[in-house]
């Protein structure tokens, strides 16, 4: 029996308006699964539509089509208060931890404020289980409660923001590039934080981010996208060590490796070009237009996304294959 | 001569003349709070071509330190000490009025957030074609001329569309490429890239750090490659220093710094950053804590509150920099990688004493 899902996300389409009547489509038939427990890495570049999915599964933005199925109900159907009660169980954090917190608020009040619309606690036990939360986070509880968000550096910023997502213990945490604007040592110490805390507080996590050494670290498994798409999923051992999609390999080859050695840095596949705009997307393989694999059949036929081995997915017409 | 001196000094190439020589810099603030020491004897040299990687946590003095050496700082409130010397010239005690004729046309500066530097209200050529305009005599269209020849030299799509644009319309890595585009505008000697790929996607970093990488090879121009992580600098730098709390920590040609890592926290630096090659789902080694405080720095060694191997005397007593075993390898730390390397030779000699060993200062 496969292992209990906390998340199934089907066919999800998001479409914004882009003048003129035209729609724009930032998240293209995006399915995956997420078991309770598990951590999918959700990779791309900026722009690629991996935050929009995210809000789309916290119904922040409505998605035109698809599913999303939390803990039994269908979010994308149910409303207002109904949506609210559920979605205490989904919690995001962002990558720019200083704008996404009131400046004008202390601290004690910025964490316990997802309290204060759920449930009536008085004051006594709002502080204690912000005091608590605090404490989980590495955050000295005395020192900084009465501290405003500018007075706090960028990684004690994101240990607030994951405080106060956790409030109302979760079990589906949404981390939407939680560490790109971090130094690396700092990085590594949010990135331990979290693993800590999920199996603390059994939580599953969304982490996205385009960094895959990175989501390395932290997944469990792996979705990568391409202009609103996925073109590659698989679990974290399959995906690393076959790597099957040119655009997975491209962003392999981009991380940079610390140590000279590691390094044949000639002949590293480099991404020419930049991301084309999803108003006006190529024909065919959307990647196509960056793909040093590419051949005449890319530009008129879509490749679909197939298994190729037991839960390793690709949408390319020549994967790659050792 | 303080110890300090005489090592930095032999670990000095000699080959050819140096573009830029950094020698005992500070930079100090006065602050309501006290003073703070955000550079505090730094000292370094960069031969033409070259390429020097300074790498260091957020507050470690990188910023400030890029902005003494081309003396672009606040006029208030600020001690500055130490020799610049730039091509030849002493430029340390030069005036707002003498650096202008090096900012853009000798020195270039690529900086974090390209916002910053462009201006948000104006289009993309004529912020090419003004900063072209002020140090070279040409007229407008001889400048427009040349703002699309220097959009195609970073590789920027469909450079004349482009020139009409205004920052807010492009991505952050055109955006970038635009910056370089102007800091390479006037034909710099040396380019001062502040963490310029930091705000980016790694496939972006990537293409942003070729480019300036084939820049400076055509043109021969020498480069300070300012990051926080060592994963940036380690196949695009000659040489490495590592900075903390204010000073250099360690500094080596990279092979010899990732073959042969003697400094404690630059090992935690490497540590902290996730590899493509670790397993999956193990915890990093992080770095816990943060910088400290410049206006109070720790006695001795400034990283021990914050390093796993610190004694006694790391909490007493600065290391000085001292010789590794590599050539042009030197680093502060009294607990090093692999032990206390020898002490060289011509060392010993010239003072006469064993020079930095742990007898001569300590015994607990
Ligand atoms: N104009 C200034 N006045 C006072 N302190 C400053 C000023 N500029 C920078 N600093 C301080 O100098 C230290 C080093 O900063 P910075 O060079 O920006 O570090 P990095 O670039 O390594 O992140 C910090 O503590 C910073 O707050
Ligand atoms: S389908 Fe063609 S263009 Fe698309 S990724 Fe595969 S080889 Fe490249
Ligand atoms: S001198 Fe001591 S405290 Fe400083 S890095 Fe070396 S071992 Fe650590
Ligand atoms: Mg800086």
């Amino acid at each position: 029996m496969s292992p209990e899902k906390i998340l199934k996300v089907e066919n999800l389409v998001v479409t914004f308006p882009a003048g003129a009547g035209k729609k724009v489509h930032a998240v293209s038939d995006v399915s995956f699964e997420l078991a309770k427990g598990e951590t999918l890495g959700l990779v791309g570049e900026s722009g690629c539509g991996k935050s929009t999915t995210g809000r789309a599964i916290m119904q922040l933005i409505r998605p035109a089509q698809g599913s999303v199925n939390f803990e039994g109900s269908d979010l994308t159907r149910v409303k207002g208060k109904e949506l609210r009660r559920i979605r205490q169980g989904m919690q995001i954090i962002f990558q720019d931890p200083i704008s996404s917190l009131n400046p004008r608020r202390r601290l004690k009040d910025i964490i316990a404020e997802p309290l204060d619309i759920w449930s009536k606690l008085e004051s006594e036990e709002r502080y204690d289980r912000v005091r608590e939360m605090c404490d989980q986070v590495g955050l000295d509880f005395e020192s900084v409660k009465d501290r405003r968000p500018h007075e706090f550096s960028g990684g004690q910023c994101q240990r607030i923001s994951i405080a106060r997502a956790l409030m109302l213990s979760p079990k589906l945490l949404i981390c939407d590039e939680p560490v790109s604007a971090l130094d690396v040592s700092v990085q590594a110490q949010i990135l331990n934080l979290l693993r800590v805390l999920k199996s603390k507080y059994d939580l599953s996590m969304i982490f996205i981010a385009h960094d895959l050494a990175v989501v390395k670290n932290i997944s469990t498994s792996v979705a990568v996208m391409y202009l609103g798409r996925i073109c590659e999923t698989a679990d974290s051992d399959t995906f690393y060590t076959n790597p099957a999609h040119p655009y997975t390999k491209a962003l392999l080859e981009s991380v940079p490796e610390p140590d000279p050695s590691l390094i044949g840095s000639e002949g590293k596949m480099r991404l020419s070009g930049e991301l084309p705009s999803v108003i006006d997307p190529p024909s065919g393989c959307k990647f196509r237009t960056r793909c040093p694999y590419s051949q005449d059949i890319c530009a008129i036929q879509e490749p679909e996304l197939v298994e190729i081995s037991a839960g390793h997915k690709v949408a390319c017409h020549f994967p790659i294959s050792r | 001569m303080s110890t300090t001196q005489t090592y930095m000094h032999v670990s000095q190439s000699s080959d050819s003349a140096p573009l830029l020589e950094v020698r005992d810099l500070k930079t100090h603030f006065e602050t309501g709070r006290g003073r703070v020491k955000a550079v505090d004897g730094v000292s370094f040299s960069l031969n033409k071509g070259r390429t020097i990687g300074i790498v260091g946590e957020s507050g470690s003095g990188k910023t400030v330190l890029s902005r003494s050496v081309m003396r672009m700082l606040p006029r208030h409130g600020v001690i500055n000490d130490g020799q610049l010397i730039f091509d030849g010239q002493d430029i340390s005690d030069y005036t707002d009025e003498q650096m202008r004729r090096i900012w853009g046309a000798q020195i270039g500066l690529v900086s974090q957030d390209p916002m910053t530097s462009l201006n948000p209200v104006v289009r993309i050529g004529r912020q090419i074609t003004e900063s072209v305009r002020l140090h070279l005599k040409i007229d407008k269209g001889q400048a427009n001329e040349m703002a699309i020849s220097i959009l195609k030299s970073v590789a920027m799509p469909e450079p004349e569309r482009r020139m009409r644009s205004y920052p807010h319309e492009l991505s952050g890595g055109l955006r970038q490429r635009v910056t370089i585009a102007m800091a390479l505008a006037c034909g710099p000697k040396l380019i001062i890239a502040d963490e310029p790929t930091t705000a980016l996607d790694v496939t972006v970093q990537a293409q942003i750090l070729d480019l300036l990488g084939s820049l400076q090879r055509e043109r021969n121009m020498a480069m300070i490659l300012i990051t926080h992580d060592l994963g940036v600098v380690s196949d695009r730098c000659d040489e490495i220093a590592v900075m903390y709390a204010g000073k250099i920590v360690e500094r080596a040609p990279t092979k010899y710094l990732f073959s042969n890592m003697k400094m404690r926290y630059t090992q935690a630096l490497f540590e902290s950053i996730p590899k493509l090659n670790a397993p999956s789902n193990v915890p990093l080694r992080a770095i816990e804590g943060r910088p400290p405080d410049l206006v109070n720095p720790p006695l001795g060694c400034s990283f021990a509150p914050r390093c796993a191997y610190a004694d006694e005397r790391c909490h007493t007593l600065e290391p000085p920099l001292m010789a590794a075993e590599t050539p042009g390898h030197v680093f502060a730390c009294w607990n090093p990688v692999g032990g206390m390397p020898p002490p060289p030779a011509h060392m010993v000699e010239r003072l006469g004493v064993k020079p930095v060993r742990e007898e001569k200062f300590f015994k607990s």
